[in-house]
This record gives structure tokens, sequence and C-alpha cells, in this order.
């Protein structure tokens, strides 16, 4: 029977039918479906600890790109670099086909009376919800009165000025690397 | 304005992907809106509501309605494609540098101290978004953005139900203003 057992193949598997199906649940975005994942992948498979998955999350969210990049690291931690391919794969790919038919029909009906109301009625809905991602977000990163500072510092320099936001990223990442965060 | 090649698409979502720090959606829009015009602002916040309004990563659907605005299928694979592939080869670099040295020195006050910034960053970008909408109809289009972000943000209720339920009362608003 060793030979016809296949663990990678079997954890491959697992990856591609779990996130193809967040895929198609992240209704409001990756970040929707974060807990379900933490579940599959702490809980259900075991595929690693509750601290790695915060650490993984930690890093999806510090570096450059979208937010959907935990399902890459829930990959890469479950089955090293072909599991981090299947699961941003599985993440991506069912949602994008979706899409793709659907704003086909949604420009075609561009100056159709409902299709303005819909998307004047689905935009501050939008808003609410992405303020309340944000609003997660700060809470979870603004621990004490520095990192609370260095928030408000990004906020006012992305919201009054045009200077590139990077320069905060690495302002902070100096200050802690300095040993002040 | 010029419609853009192929590869113009690419490269754009590829700095766009690069830049993102915190999550790519305020990239996204400096670049789209502010930098290159391909949207204007109240396109940006309506494709953004389509793409938030359709399941996926909502920054993917994002490339896949601009892509496939100006070039079809192969503009939308351009548009994923320049978004996705480095972040997610620097992401699995970095992964591997933490497994490594994240506990080293002060590496994890860096780390801190890149989240609180990616925090402020979206803090702003939230703050964007509102105005045009509020600016337009602040008395049909305040009292949803609160009830959508209490719902979700402080009480952290089923985003399912908060958006099932706020969507089509918000709709009918809307359709009813336009009458």
């Amino acid at each position: 029977m060793k030979a016809l057992h296949d663990p990678l193949g079997d954890t491959l598997g697992a990856l591609a039918a779990q996130f193809t199906l967040l895929s198609l649940l992240a209704f409001g975005g990756a970040n929707a479906v974060v807990p379900e994942m933490h579940r599959e992948a702490v809980d259900v498979h075991h595929w690693m600890s509750d601290a790695d998955f915060t650490a993984l999350f930690a890093i999806a969210q510090a570096a450059p790109g979208p937010n959907f990049m935990v399902s890459t690291l829930v990959g890469w931690k479950a089955a090293g670099l072909a599991g981090a391919l299947v699961a941003t794969a599985a993440m991506c790919a069912p949602s994008c086909f979706l899409t793709y038919w659907v704003a086909k029909a949604w420009d075609r009906f561009r100056e159709a009376p409902w299709r303005r109301a819909l998307a004047a009625g689905l935009a501050p809905v939008t808003v609410g919800l992405v303020a309340a991602t944000f609003w997660l977000l700060v809470r979870a990163a603004d621990r004490d009165v520095p990192l609370a500072l260095v928030t408000a510092a990004t906020v006012a320099v992305a919201y009054f000025t045009r200077l590139n936001p990077l320069w905060c990223f690495a302002a902070a990442a100096a200050l802690g690397l300095l040993g002040v965060l | 304005m010029k419609t853009p090649s192929i590869g113009t698409l690419f490269l754009a979502f590829l700095a766009v992907g690069l830049s993102g720090f915190g999550g790519v959606l305020p990239f996204a829009r400096r670049a789209l809106v502010e930098r290159r015009g391909w949207l204007t602002e109240t396109d940006f916040n309506e494709t953004l509501a389509l793409c938030q309004s359709l399941p996926g990563p909502n920054i993917v659907n994002m490339s896949v309605v601009v892509g496939s605005r100006f070039a079809g299928a192969r503009g939308a694979l351009a548009c994923v494609a320049g978004l996705v592939v480095a972040p997610v080869a620097l992401v699995l670099v970095l992964a591997g540098l933490w497994g490594r040295f994240g506990a080293v020195g002060h590496v994890p006050g860096a780390m801190r101290g890149l989240a609180a910034a990616a925090a402020g960053l979206a803090a702003a970008t939230t703050l964007k978004m509102a105005r045009p909408i509020l600016a337009r109809a602040p008395l049909s289009s305040g009292p949803i953005v609160a009830a959508a972000f209490v719902g979700v943000g402080l009480l952290r209720l089923p985003l399912a139900w908060v958006a099932l339920t706020l969507a089509p009362l918000s709709v009918f608003i809307a359709w009813a203003r336009g009458r």
C-alpha cells in the first residue's frame, strides 16, 4: 500500500479544494475568509501551529502585495513551493473567471439605470466594510503609544500629502530596527 | 486617453503589486486614478464595489476588470500576472528569511513598525474613498457606511449577514433617488 500512498499529493489536493472553496466564498475580499483559513490549516489539517499561522499572516501583511498572500504562505507551510503555487492559483483562478464574465455584462449595461443604482448603492456598503477591515488592522497593529503614533503619522502623510507612502514604511521599519518600536 | 498596451497593463500592475504594503488597494487607487488617469474617482469606487460584491481577492478581481476593459481576456491575464507574480515570489523569500532570522535582534520591532504604518495607510485610503460618496449623498450614504462599519467592525457580525441586508437596502435607496 505504501507505493499507492502519496502524502504530498494528498496535501496538494486538500489545498486545492480548500482554496477553491475559499476563493468563491471570499465576499468582501480575502481578509473575510482568514478565520476559516486558520480553522482548516491549524485545527482540521494540522499543517501548522497557531503561532505559525499568526506569524505567516503578519508577514503577508507586511510584505508588498495583495492581502490574499496569506494563502500563499499557508500553502508553503503545508507543502513547500508546490503547495504555495497550488494555494495561490486556487485562491485566485475561480473568482477571476467569475469576475471576467460578470464584468463583461456590467460594462455592456453601463448606461442602464438599474446598473447605476446597483453601483451607487453598493459603494457606501463597500466603504463601510473597508473601514471595518481597516479598523481591525489598526487595533491589531497599534499595541502601544509609539506604534499608534506611527499609524497616525502615516494617516496624515497619506491623506494630506502626495508623498509616496512607502517612505512611511521605510521610516517605521528603521525605527523598529533602532529599537524604538 | 490612449488605450494602454498589454505590456503597459502588465507593468502598471507589476508596480502596483510590488509597492502595496499591507494591501494593494491604496496603491492601485493612486496608480489607476491619480497617476495614470485610467479610471475616475467615481469609476474606481464603482469598480471596487463590483469587485467587492463578487467573491475573491478584491484587488485581483479589479485587475481582471481593468485588464479586460482595455484588452479583453489577454489584458485581464496580463494584469493578474503583473499583480501576482512578483509579490508571491517575494513573500516566499521573506517567509524563508523569517524562518531563519525572525527572532534576531530588532527584527520583531521592525515588523511591528511596518504593521502600524500599513494600518495608517489603510485608514487614509478609507477616508479618501468615503469623501466623494459622502459629499454626493450624505443623508442616504452616511447611515449605510456607518451600519456596515458597526456591523462588521464593532459587532463582528458575519460579513454575509451584513452585506446581504445592507446591499439591497442601499441599492433600493439609490434607485429611488435616481428616479
